[in-house]
């Protein structure tokens, strides 16, 4: 590990080289905004909402995944990267059956707060409506496909850190959705531990907790900062300011 | 074995062949055998039992003679002699005119002093034609593990990665990174174990250079992966070859089956202290797996969707080892390269793109099949010269190289000289090698509409802008080609484009757009005529969606 000096939008900041440039921008209260990263689990830059712009690199560079070198210039929020971020949230919203005046996490959804960050006042692809399933078969929890952006963080978090793996993608494409198992019912599942995190970590409502109702589930994704410190750091009681 | 006896042993595979006054050999690649070469076969070894001239000629399955189009192909050694469109009754008359009496059955027969045969230049192509696709003992007979050998007895591994660094060969996937460059990177890496990876996942549509290259030659990349193991200290080696391609998957078992008996792959090669061993992995038919990153994780037995670089595959590949991977054709250079050194190779082709290029040649054009040039040629060479031009009564439109990450290269750049650069410059690449040409006929919003259902249809769906946008993309192109489309339409098609191309995480999207904005950028009235005249406002419906759209990029 060594220390580097790295400017981002004209402030100089020192890093550590094993860091990412999206820890060092937060560090330092930076924002650039995400949605398949979530702190604990590993980066997969797939959405490619973090991009920033390197100096001297022809390409664009997702931050959640790119090391800080010495000298480093980074811009994070230019007129070329806004427009690009619009247009992502603009594909999403295209892409899906997002209805948020009857989803469970209206006003706690992730993807609703980049539509308003992104100032997505409309969009101008054609909605796709595809025809997607809703699994309703496990016990405590639902899966609806409609709401379901592929961010794959319920995958990870099921395999990275509760260890079951039960989710996985099928199909290609445009086509892709989540499954569980062999792609059976979730309720058949037999790797499922029931144990939820997926859910908590759902940035829309396509992972909710069943009986919850339009606009009340607020999800607690601090519990996943807290289960990783208290595997790493033996402290077992969550403490209240974890749970941003 | 060790390298006296492999020399013994072309030696006596010389002597044997030599018995023979004639050499029939017969194009045994999947395009002849699907225009009926069995039955060439058959009619040829009938027609030689019954003359009884069965001891004095031999007859011979050998790779792609070129001229797929015209097949089958049949070529007659000495005094080569290439037959076109043979059937039964052409096979028995080569047999009793041209082997009998000596007299060449002139109505079937090629000019091979025709611009098709003089103009290309064959390194990669060099066995097909000469040898028995099937027989190790006739690829030994024709200097066959003899650059293994050299490498292995003569050779510091430092020594061979210089001789590529010192040649130019690029990567004959398409980018063009310096092969030399890379084995380099591998082999100071520092890891108990390290892959070698051969990827034959050739997938655009209309390629079939590394098929040709491994049903016709399988033994020379089986040769050069040996060389790269032993170069960057690898002792396992991986084809990741489609499973479309099974004549290809057969030759290649049963050439790693014959170079495992002869000792030229296994422990202790040619009796020296390197290890290598080959094993097959087979993809299941998705593009996205000749990806590099993508193919990796296939071969781990993972679902194949790519990563992002760094790291790269040379540092963390396969298990997290360092890993070199090579497209076919890259690692079928580099006997020829170790045989007759660095320098030689150098001087063949321009200065940074060095050597010559396979391209499968496809579409409206008079001559299809594969042709091997040297880099630089100007296009209209390859297109009218070795390519016959269009057929007669048509125009020629535009060449399509790269496949669905390349572009369509216009009349006015006929004279560009083909190599790595000169094909950026127009918006196109080099790829892998398809070239596809279109003549007057073609319609280059339906070009570009094909190539982007394709790239829709192979997206692995992981990131964003691939799995939503090349849908968006299409789906523009249909509305434009309905001639529903507007100028707003337009607009954002080519802003769309543009935030895919820069916005995708691996090479099958940032490459996705490009037949599109390369056909806007040469042939806009193609798009532009089908456009809907009626004032933007009003066809949009009065949404309000025009007025965002009109205001940029205007």
């Amino acid at each position: 590990m060594a220390i580097v000096t790295i400017t981002i939008d004209g402030q100089q900041l020192s890093a550590q080289d094993d860091q990412t440039l999206l820890q060092v921008a937060r560090e330092h209260k930076i924002h650039i905004p995400t949605l398949c990263f979530l702190e604990g689990l590993s980066s997969v830059g797939a959405c490619r909402l973090c991009m920033v712009e390197v100096e001297g690199w022809s390409k664009l560079a997702t931050s959640c995944t790119t090391k800080p070198a010495e000298g480093m210039v980074i811009h994070t929020n230019t007129d070329r990267l806004k427009k690009y971020r619009r247009m992502i949230v603009e594909l999403l919203a295209s892409e899906g059956n997002h209805q948020c005046a009857v989803c469970v996490v209206n006003s706690y959804c992730e993807l609703q707060n980049l539509a308003y960050e992104v100032g997505l006042d409309h969009v101008r692809f054609p909605y796709l409506f595809p025809h997607k399933s809703l699994d309703a078969t496990h016990k405590d929890f639902v899966m609806d496909r409609n709401r379901c952006v592929l961010c794959t963080r319920c995958l990870r978090v099921c395999h990275e850190v509760e260890g079951a793996h039960v989710w996985d993608v099928a199909g290609r494409g445009i086509d892709c959705e989540i499954v569980a198992d062999m792609h059976q019912p979730w309720g058949e599942s037999d790797s499922c531990t029931s144990c939820g995190k997926c859910v908590r970590v759902c940035p829309t409502g396509a992972l909710f907790e069943k009986g919850a109702t339009i606009g009340e589930m607020q999800k607690e994704r601090g519990f996943l900062k807290f289960l990783v410190t208290a595997r790493n750091k033996r402290e077992w009681v969550q403490q209240p300011e974890d749970n941003d | 074995m060790t390298i006296e006896d492999l020399r013994e042993l072309a030696e006596k595979e010389r002597d044997r062949q030599s018995q023979f006054t004639h050499r029939i050999l017969y194009c045994s690649s999947a395009g002849c055998v699907s225009s009926g070469c069995d039955a060439v076969k058959e009619s040829l070894k009938k027609t030689l039992d019954e003359t009884g001239l069965s001891k004095k000629c031999e007859m011979v399955g050998t790779g792609c003679l070129g001229l797929c189009g015209e097949g089958p192909l049949v070529l007659v050694l000495p005094d080569p002699t290439l037959y076109q469109h043979v059937d039964a009754e052409t096979a028995r008359r080569i047999v009793v005119e041209h082997v009998a009496e000596g007299k060449k059955v002139v109505d079937h027969a090629l000019d091979l002093n025709s611009p098709f045969f003089s103009s290309q230049k064959k390194i990669v192509l060099e066995n097909m034609g000469r040898i028995n696709a099937e027989s190790i003992e006739e690829y030994i007979a024709a200097d066959g593990y003899e650059a293994l050998g050299r490498a292995l007895t003569e050779l510091q591994p430092e020594e061979v990665i210089a001789e590529i660094r010192k040649s130019g060969l690029r990567g004959r996937g398409g980018a063009g990174y310096p092969t030399g460059l890379k084995w380099d990177i591998v082999r100071k890496g520092k890891s108990d174990q390290k892959y070698v990876v051969c990827n034959a996942d050739e997938g655009d549509p209309g390629a079939f250079m590394d098929r040709s290259v491994l049903e016709g030659d399988p033994h020379r990349v089986l040769e050069g992966m040996a060389i790269a193991g032993y170069a960057v200290g690898a002792s396992q080696g991986y084809i990741y070859v489609r499973a479309e391609y099974p004549l290809a998957i057969d030759r290649l078992r049963l050439a790693i089956k014959q170079a495992e008996k002869l000792g030229l792959l296994g422990n202790r090669i040619l009796e020296s202290q390197f290890n290598f061993r080959i094993d097959l992995r087979i993809g299941a038919g998705a593009f996205v797996c000749g990806e590099e990153t993508a193919l990796l994780r296939s071969v781990m037995g993972r679902r194949g969707r790519p990563r992002p670089r760094p790291p790269y595959p040379s540092e963390k590949g396969l298990w997290d080892k360092p890993t070199l991977i090579n497209n076919v054709e890259t690692f079928a250079n580099i006997c020829p390269i170790i045989n007759n050194g660095g320098e030689w190779f150098a001087g063949i082709g321009t200065p940074k793109s060095a050597g010559t290029k396979v391209f499968a040649l496809a579409g409206n054009i008079r001559n299809t099949g594969l042709v091997e040039v040297p880099m630089g040629i100007p296009l209209r060479k390859i297109i009218f010269d070795i390519g016959g031009g269009t057929p007669e009564g048509t125009e020629f439109k535009a060449a399509q190289t790269g496949g669905p990450s390349g572009g369509c290269i216009p009349k006015e750049h006929l004279d560009l000289p083909v190599d790595y650069e000169a094909l950026a410059t127009v918006g196109s690449i080099m790829g892998s090698g398809g070239m596809i040409v279109m003549d007057s006929t073609a319609s280059m919003v339906d070009v570009a509409k094909y190539f982007m259902e394709f790239c829709m249809d192979e997206s692995c769906g992981k990131c964003i802008p691939c799995r939503v946008g090349t849908k968006h993309i299409y789906l523009l192109l249909e509305k434009i080609k309905n001639g529903e489309g507007t100028e707003e339409d337009f607009t954002l098609l080519q802003e769309l484009c543009t935030m895919v191309k820069e916005t995708s995480l691996c090479g099958l999207g940032q490459s996705a757009p490009n037949p599109v904005l390369s056909t806007i950028r040469f042939f806009r009235d193609e798009y532009t005529r089908l456009l809907k005249e009626s004032p933007a406002f009003a066809a949009n419906g009065g949404n309000g969606h025009a007025h965002a759209a009109a205001g940029k990029e205007a």
